[in-house]
């Protein structure tokens, strides 16, 4: 049995920032423990630039991103194992993992921050009937193909779903010689971000389909083409606009789903929206000393907010580590109208610092207000030209608010038009 | 060189044919037309080993299936494949129903089916607390079970390798010449194997290769089951496989745990005209929903995490085509095998091997045959010291792969070396279970394919899905 | 003349409206930074992108290296600019930071690695 005081599960963004700041906060001794055969997580297969404008003020590909923070952890005595998988976290703490050079690992740990991200939402899923023919992929698993084994994956590309993945795909699959034929989206809306719609589709003469689905697959080795067609306003296709389109790959860019096995197996609560673990605002889960931090907490937009939320995770655990556990007196905040979800789930009014409450609408607004309230007064109404599911959004509890409430008091954010 | 016997098809009737065939001092091959074994209905099936009440009496359905199903916990356990006696129910949702139960009772007690037993409402809810509230009895079999129907080929084939037998892959029989009593089988890519007796496990083929010999009384209609399968977070709803009561269609859309964990879901019937169309509908999965909320109304589609189609060969006849062809006594059929196929198979094999083996006449023993099948190890299953032990003997068994699974680097190179072992994707998911959970491959199926090209010594570009044509990546980028 | 943009200066994705004649900008309005201005103005007269890829290594742990133009280099460009990328073989090992191509087709921009290989 190994002992540590913090066991971080990952060493993606969310991974390492937490750890290098519970470093920073003074926790002795902390271990990081990633499945892959490098530390930076899905940063080293995006290259594409557009990440660190906010925490670096600077554009930086995935890899530099997750570089900055890879020096950053050669410079301090945490210690890394890669190639390494955690098979099982119990009720005491103890993180049992694997791999090549030590075998079984048992580490015994004060505090975990969990930094597993997450994953693709597969075909399975979505019900596409068809063929079961090669070259249907999701947009991540044709992602590495390109960018790390340099291979191309198709040539004529029929992308589902317009999430940033699947557009970002269109477009380095198209600077790579692929011809990239339409990318449909189910939804009335994309649930990218408006500049990759820009420069990954418009750019390129793509066309985005919204209200339009893949509803089969055909072709018995090689997939040879899609019928696509619109959907009503329940989502179900429309038999009349069936449409054949040829083509060789079809990628999959329709959600990414929190890898919350191990969480669950310790027996965390779960928000059902967010399919992450129910935090407080230190990303503290119902489970004392064990936070998360992330995409395995809530799939964010922006690795920057990554970084952000898993300096105060990493914050979070040093303080547990170094200050034992405190009394915590919690509020849930509530979504109102168009709010879908809040992160942090609770709020310790303790707590002596403003509390930032990340959200996502479930619609699209233009003009819009979002608006704070608490205990019934509003506390902010911010003006927004525009809301959208696929942007993160986040509203602000100030201190001086936060010292005034009491075990009763409410908090509400929602959307006005 | 001329072989004694050739099985066409390594399906579950050919794989075992084969390993009962490896008893004895015969040269035999196995030819199978695509890149691996169990590629036809064995590998796209409800994996039911039935009680064997369903069958006519008097039928080489009823026969065989009594006593596969008798053979099969032995079979698994000597092949240590997964099977589970779970048993199952056909339920009844109204006092007509109730008659079709007691008629498939008496029908059960006829076919010589042990421990029958009908469940009024009570007993049924208190076995299955699960099931609808419309539910008003149902037939009880306990003998019934499941089991891996895949791995069970899988197996099969892999124990008649290690006791002599060959396997051919990529060989797609498409000419049968016959000449001083021996037959040639030449291949769509001009190969040829000699042999001097045939048996005709060609599944859904069996048809087309019968009509070789100039034989056309295999007659059969494909019908096609489509399925899905939920995640393991539902794999208990129920315990036992429960079937709705039988049409002339067939058993209707089941609710059956898995041996793996799962729940499963299907099957339709939908006759077609196609042979190797495994697509699913979307008519079919919506069909699967709407009849399998019937029998459990928390079974929910959403749980999906993937759905598959395979086609049963059903004779026209409405029964197993097994025994010497009337044209020519050297080619032997083993066709028309649907369900109860898969439970059958064992009785199916034994019985033909008996055929030639006394055809022949006074074939010897294979005195160095071991019918044992040791299982390979499994990372998922193995106790902390086991699996300690094993990375220290091969650190390959300290690398997760498939992270869902928990399948390691050392069990993806064991199937890729075993005998008759794993050429692709597909076929290190089915010997593995790499590729099956809820990410469906997304994160370890590039990993799989880079194993896969390094221990077969081929570019990455080389691998396919599932063989010829169905490769994952064209040329590199740069 | 009048043309509503979408700035991809940074994720926030603002919605910029650009009023101009054949001689000059005349207004930029919805963005919320100088970039946004910047980009607009760009986007009218010279429209520019960042062009990330990779470059082929020998003897490297991967067969690819990422890498990027260190400026946007001329949206019509771009896929003359990938000929040259996709022309060119570096031998590991490579560093990040490290300039593959000088001033691709004098565009003034360099194509540099963003990983180590």
């Amino acid at each position: 049995m190994l002992n540590y005081d913090l066991v971080v599960v990952g060493g993606g963004p969310a991974g390492m920032a937490a750890a290098l700041k519970a470093k920073e906060c003074g926790v002795d001794s902390i271990i990081v423990l990633e499945r892959a055969e490098t530390l930076g997580g899905i940063l080293e297969q995006c290259i594409h630039t557009g990440f660190g404008l906010h925490y670096f003020g600077e554009e930086l590909s995935g890899p530099e991103y997750a570089a900055k923070f890879i020096d950053q952890l050669k410079g301090t005595d945490i210690v890394v194992k890669t190639d390494t998988m955690v098979l099982d976290i119990d009720d005491d703490k103890v993180v049992t993992a694997v791999n090549k050079k030590d075998g079984l690992l048992k580490i015994n740990a004060k505090a975990i921050v969990l930094a597993m991200g997450c994953r693709e939402r597969p075909r399975g899923a979505l019900e596409i009937a068809g063929s079961r023919a090669s070259g249907i992929m999701t947009a991540g698993t044709a992602q590495k193909y390109v960018n790390l084994d340099g291979y191309m994956p198709g040539k004529k590309v029929v992308i589902l779903g317009s999430g940033d993945i699947g557009l970002i795909m269109a477009r380095r699959m198209t600077l790579e010689g692929a011809q990239v034929k339409v990318v449909c989206e189910l939804m009335p809306y994309s649930g990218g971000l408006t500049r990759n719609i820009v420069q990954c589709l418009d750019d390129f003469g793509i066309p985005l389909r919204l209200s339009t689905t893949v509803v089969e697959t055909h072709g018995t080795d090689r997939l040879e083409g899609v019928t696509i067609a619109q959907v009503d306003d329940k989502l179900q296709p429309i038999e009349s606009t069936k449409e054949y389109i040829e083509c060789d790959t079809l990628m999959l860019s329709v959600g990414l789903i929190p890898e919350n096995e191990l969480t669950k197996n310790v027996g965390i609560g779960i928000d059902r929206i967010t399919n992450g673990a129910v935090v407080d605002e230190m990303r503290q889960t119902d489970h004392k000393g064990i936070f998360a931090c992330g995409n395995v907490l809530h799939v964010h937009d922006l690795v920057d907010y990554v970084t952000l939320e898993a300096q105060i995770a990493g914050q979070g655990a040093a303080e547990f580590i170094l200050g034992g556990d405190k009394d915590a007196v919690y509020v849930t905040p509530e979504t109102g109208n168009g709010v879908r979800y809040l992160v942090p789930q609770r709020v310790n009014i303790n707590n002596k610092n403003e509390v930032k409450l990340y959200f996502r609408v479930g619609q699209i607004y233009k003009n819009a207000k979002v608006v704070l309230e608490c205990d019934g007064k509003v506390i902010s109404s911010k003006k927004k030209v525009k809301l959208a599911p696929g942007e993160m959004e986040n509203v602000v509890i100030p201190a001086d608010i936060l010292a005034g409430m009491t075990p009763d008091s409410s908090i509400v954010v929602r959307v006005e038009e | 060189m001329c072989y004694d016997v050739s099985i066409i098809g390594a399906g579950v009737i050919g794989a075992m044919t084969a390993r009962e065939l490896a008893k004895y001092e015969l040269k035999t091959v196995l030819v199978e037309a695509t890149n691996d074994v169990a590629m036809g209905a064995s590998k796209a099936n409800s994996g039911i080993v039935h009680g064997g009440f369903d069958a006519k009496p008097g039928s080489l359905k009823a026969r065989f299936n009594v006593k596969g199903c008798e053979m099969m916990p032995q079979v698994c356990r000597d092949l240590s494949v997964p099977y589970k006696n779970n048993g199952s129910l056909v339920v009844a949702f109204s006092e007509e129903e109730m008659e079709t139960v007691k008629e498939l009772y008496d029908r059960g007690i006829t076919n010589g089916v042990p421990a029958l037993s009908i469940l009024d409402k009570a007993q049924l809810k208190a076995l299955e607390p699960n099931l609808s509230d419309d539910v008003f009895g149902a037939l009880l079999s306990e003998s019934a079970g499941i089991v891996c129907p895949y791995e069970l080929t899988i197996a099969s084939t892999e124990n008649a390798v290690s006791n002599g037998v060959e396997f051919v892959r990529n060989f797609k029989v498409d000419g049968i010449s016959f000449d001083n009593g021996v037959f040639t089988l030449t291949s769509a890519d001009g190969d040829t194997i000699k042999t001097k007796y045939v048996i005709n496990a060609a599944g859904a083929h069996s048809d087309e290769i019968s009509r070789l010999i100039g034989d056309e009384s295999v007659e059969l209609i494909m019908r096609r089951g489509e399925y899905f399968i939920l995640d393991k977070a539902v794999g208990n709803l129920v315990s036992r496989t429960i079937f709705q009561c039988p049409t002339k269609m067939g058993k209707g859309i089941l609710v059956s745990p898995t041996v793996d964990g799962n729940l499963l879901i299907g099957p339709t019937a939908e006759d077609v005209d196609v042979k190797d169309d495994t697509s699913t509908t979307s008519e079919g999965l919506k069909t699967i929903k709407t009849f399998s909320v019937k029998s459990c109304p928390t079974v929910s589609a959403r749980n999906a995490i993937t759905s598959f189609s395979g086609l049963r060969a059903h004779p026209v006849n409405n029964d197993f085509i097994i025994g010497p062809s009337k044209i020519n006594p050297q080619f032997i059929q083993a066709a028309g095998i649907e369900s109860p196929g898969l439970t059958s198979a064992p009785a199916v094999a034994e019985y033909i091997a008996e055929i030639l083996v006394n055809a022949i006449g006074n074939v010897p023993e294979n005195k160095n045959f071991n019918g044992i099948r040791k299982d390979v190890f499994r990372f998922r299953h193995a106790t902390d010291e086991e699996k300690s032990a094993a990375i220290a003997e091969n650190p390959a068994y300290g690398r997760i792969i498939c992270r869902c699974e928990s399948i390691t680097e050392g069990e993806i190179i064991d199937a890729i070396k075993a005998p008759a072992g794993a050429r692709d994707v597909d076929g290190v998911k089915r010997r593995t279970r790499a590729g099956m959970g809820r990410c469906q491959g997304g994160f370890c199926g590039s990993k799989v394919v880079e194993i896969l090209a390094r221990e077969l010594g081929c570019s990455i570009n080389d691998i396919t899905k599932f063989g010829k044509g169905s490769n994952i990546l064209f040329e590199r980028t740069k | 003349m009048k043309r509503e943009l979408t700035c991809v200066a940074c994720p926030l994705g603002c919605s910029v409206t650009v009023e101009y004649n054949d001689s000059e900008i005349i207004s930029v309005t919805g963005n919320t930074c100088k970039r946004g201005e910047a980009y607009a103005k760009t986007e009218i007269t010279n429209p520019t992108r960042s062009l990330t890829s990779s470059v082929k290594v020998n003897g490297g742990i991967l067969p690819v290296v990422p890498v990027k133009s260190d400026k946007p280099v001329p949206k019509n460009m771009l896929f003359e600019c990938m000929k040259v990328i996709n022309s060119v073989t570096v031998e590991a090992p490579v560093t990040i930071g490290q300039v593959i191509i000088e001033n691709i087709l004098d565009t003034g921009a360099d194509i540099v690695a963003t990983n180590n290989n």
